[in-house]
């Protein structure tokens, strides 16, 4: 058997800082309006500042529109759709999206810092996940674009008109992806709202989307706080309401647009199941545990935010989640090093901060990792609570946050039952080695993604939404395309 | 032969799924080791090489000029480590072991019938104790592959066992031969038998069958040492060998040796690469770090 270490100490080894270079960003000190392919500055004549929550530092400056801006944009929005984009063929259209994401690719490395500067997120997911699945989603749908009746066969698909997308601040470009392209290669025109604190990627693509040539008028970027997403919502001449973010504001949206024309699509939030079972790959599934629930400091809508483990291996999992927990780096989103980036905004690390005092409170047992936190910027380390119950706060409200709550079960009907005892329905995720009871769990979770053996895996071509509270209607592959048009 | 109800028990049997082993092996190589980090490690891979020959035409000539190598890798350079070890044939130890006296460089030797291990018992002893007379500080076995293959777990174990004890103070390395064990679940399995049945070091490959010491393969086998430690308290070493010729591999290496089992891990007490064209490869990235520049590989020693 092997000795016990007597001899030499070993060698303690860091990594030296390795920043993803800032030079090449070009950005503007204030940005306007993209009405009509020009900027425009806001009739409001209000800005506001969006800040690096890394470093609380002032970015740039962006207009606050108002209900004066908005009708610009849908006016140009309207005008465009009736004289150019509707008599456009699919194949124009496609040509047009496929430039766009060509553009995107080539400009990727300085949309991946701006990312990170502005959403505090790793460049490591920046640059290898978001940006790169931002233009592959325009890829696809550019595809789509002259194939629409091949898509929908017999369905005579014809575009709804204006749609009102309103995205919110996680993936910024990717969210903004997934509703432009789409909505163009169905042959709508689009006003679309990014989230106030992470505009400028959504900025940055209207500059792309002015030099890739396409008509003016058709894609029109409208920024501002909450009340500018209102008068979106509320615009008369809008004929489709595509919406990413929290319930609450879904729930406000649903009830603004019941009794009018306009179609909606609401992909809210969750509090998904991550189940794992004793016959599972235990290392793989950690490292699921991890993608799941501290990807993107756990602001994923599909976060796994809620452990399941079998009894007879959770002591195992959860030594090997906490070992896991500790060559996690938190710290510089710029840093090709780091894991874990800022927390978006002041206001969203004091909703976490405020779960984490309830969770102490509540009785269950709380874990963080020892790593070094930055003092200046919105930062937050990963925790586990231990010993959850099911009636726990933090077991039943989306925290938003690199926040996992662990539950533990016995058997297979017990773990389905209370992974589907919740408001929400948006994903899950199962671990086994049996091919059988995966299909067996796929059919009895009440959640629109359900993935087996891995976490978080997003793609075009798959349709993505919820059940429940966690939204209707789907975004990505046919499903998301058929929601841009009008089917017989 | 069925493998013994209480042995099986030993056994951790964890699945391991290797479509999630790619994606984690990939997220190391995403790690990012620039200026003093790699210095460093640049630094400490040349010390974990074990500079190998292993081929039917060497030579006492050959074997004497790369133990020269061995401690005097760059002398044009100060402050350039020693290599850890040399790896030879038993026939070669005795001259191995001559000219590096009072050095701190071991020497290995590779034993029990290889690099197919296709032998008896009897002969795989005799192997053994002729390099250890001979003076090997460590040996380098292979386990019966063909025997793993067909579920005969306890020979397996018996054979390690055995040579073990013929190894005496020499510290023993199990070469598990990855390249054919075919499967994650079988690198697992065959870590796990060799840890118990007594290795101080589990190492990939002989570096006579491809493919050698993939990044999945080495990030099993530490999780098997890290498994082990995590029971037991008991340390087990590690060693990648073949295909590893570049310092940019080498250091993705040292990032998983690091995050997985800590920087306990990081000496070549615990850790070694088997490598025969490593060694230049890390001179060169060392000194162009220093000077800006490449040089050319004339400039670096062969042997």
């Amino acid at each position: 058997m092997a000795k016990k270490k007597e001899s030499p100490q070993g060698t303690e080894w860091n990594y030296s800082p390795s920043p993803e270079s800032t030079t090449h960003v070009k950005l503007e000190k204030r940005y306007a309006l993209f009405i009509n392919n020009e900027w425009v500055a806001p009739s409001s004549k209000a800005y506001f500042p969006t800040l690096n929550p890394a470093n609380e530092t002032v970015i740039s400056e962006i207009a606050w529109a108002n209900d004066k801006d908005v009708d610009k944009a849908v006016r140009a929005a309207r005008k465009a759709y009736q004289e150019v984009w509707s008599k456009l063929s699919g194949a124009e259209r496609g040509k047009y999206l496929f430039r766009i994401a060509r553009m995107m690719q080539e400009k990727s490395r300085e949309l991946a810092v701006i990312e990170s500067m502005d959403c505090g997120k790793p460049i490591r997911e920046s640059r290898d996940i978001d940006i790169p699945l931002a233009c592959n989603h325009f890829f696809y749908y550019a595809g789509w674009a002259d194939k629409l009746e091949y898509a929908f066969p017999t369905k005579n698909p014809k575009p709804l008109g204006v749609a009102g997308q309103i995205i919110p601040w996680n993936f910024p470009l990717l969210m903004a992806a997934w509703k432009i392209a789409p909505a163009l290669a169905a042959g709508n025109t689009v006003v679309l709202k990014p989230a106030e604190t992470t505009s400028l990627t959504a900025l940055k693509l209207a500059e792309i989307i002015k030099e890739s040539g396409l008509p003016p008028g058709v894609v029109n970027i409208v920024t501002g706080h909450g009340d500018t997403g209102a008068a979106i919502v509320n615009h008369p001449d809008i004929d489709k309401i595509a919406f990413t973010g929290s319930t609450n504001v879904g729930k406000i949206i649903q009830r603004s647009v019941a009794g009018t024309h306009k179609k909606t699509t609401l992909e809210l939030g969750g509090k998904s199941a991550n189940i794992i079972f004793d016959d599972a790959p235990i290392d793989q599934a950690v490292e699921g545990i991890v993608n799941g629930i501290f990807f993107n400091q756990g602001h994923v809508c599909c976060a796994g935010s809620r452990l399941f483990v079998q009894e007879n291996v959770a002591e195992e999992v959860i030594r090997k989640l906490k070992h896991r927990m500790e060559s996690l780096y938190v710290g510089d989103p710029l840093d090709k090093n780091t894991d874990i980036g800022a927390i978006n905004s002041k206001e969203q690390l004091d909703t976490i901060n405020r779960y984490i005092k309830i969770g102490i409170e509540e009785g269950a047992e709380i874990h963080q990792s020892q790593c070094a936190i930055p003092s200046q910027g919105f930062f937050c380390r990963p925790t586990l609570f231990i010993g959850v119950s099911q009636s726990h706060t933090i077991a039943q409200e989306e925290i938003f946050g690199p926040v996992l709550s662990i539950q533990t079960f016995r058997t297979v009907d017990e773990v389905i039952q209370k992974a589907n005892n919740t408001p929400y329905g948006l994903a899950a995720g199962v671990w086994t080695d049996k091919g059988s009871r995966i299909f067996n769990l796929t059919t009895q979770l009440k959640a629109g993604v359900v993935w087996a053996n891995t976490y978080n895996k997003f793609d075009p071509v798959s349709p993505f939404g919820g059940y429940k509270e966690s939204g209707f209607g789907r975004e990505g592959g046919l499903h998301g395309l058929g929601a841009y048009l009008k089917l017989s | 032969m069925s493998i013994p109800r209480d042995f099986n028990l030993l056994l951790s049997n964890l699945s391991i799924d290797k479509v999630g082993v790619e994606e984690r092996v990939a997220r190391f190589q995403t790690r990012s080791i620039k200026n003093e980090a790699k210095h460093q490690g640049l630094k400490m891979v040349l010390n974990m090489i074990d500079l190998t020959t292993l081929e039917g035409k060497d030579t006492p000539g050959k074997v004497r000029q790369m133990c020269y190598k061995a401690h005097h890798l760059h002398d044009t350079h100060s402050g350039i480590p020693s290599v850890a070890a040399v790896c030879v044939y038993p026939t070669m130890v005795g001259i191995a072991k001559e000219a590096l006296k009072n050095t701190s460089v071991k020497v290995a030797s590779v034993s029990t019938a290889f690099p197919a291990g296709q032998s008896s018992m009897e002969v795989k002893l005799t192997d053994t104790r002729l390099a250890v007379d001979r003076g090997a500080d460590e040996i380098d076995m292979v386990i019966s592959r063909g025997k793993f293959l067909a579920g005969e777990y306890a020979f397996v174990f018996d054979e390690i066992a055995a040579i073990k004890e013929a190894c005496g103070p020499a510290r023993l390395k199990v070469i598990l031969e990855t390249g054919e064990l075919s499967t994650l679940d079988n690198v697992r399995k065959a870590s796990e038998i060799a840890i118990l049945a007594g290795a101080d070091f589990i190492k990939t490959s002989t570096g006579k069958i491809q493919p050698a010491a993939t990044m999945q393969v080495t990030y099993t086998m530490l999780m098997a040492i890290k498994d082990h430690y995590d029971k037991t308290g008991l340390m087990v070493g590690m060693k990648p060998a073949g295909g590893i010729s570049t310092s940019k591999l080498a250091l993705h290496n040292l990032v998983m040796v690091k995050e997985i089992l800590g920087s306990a891990w990081l000496s070549n007490e615990w850790f070694r690469f088997g490598a025969s064209s490593l060694a230049n490869d890390v001179l060169m990235q060392l000194l162009k770090l220093e000077s800006g520049r490449y040089q050319s590989s004339d400039y670096f020693t062969i042997d």
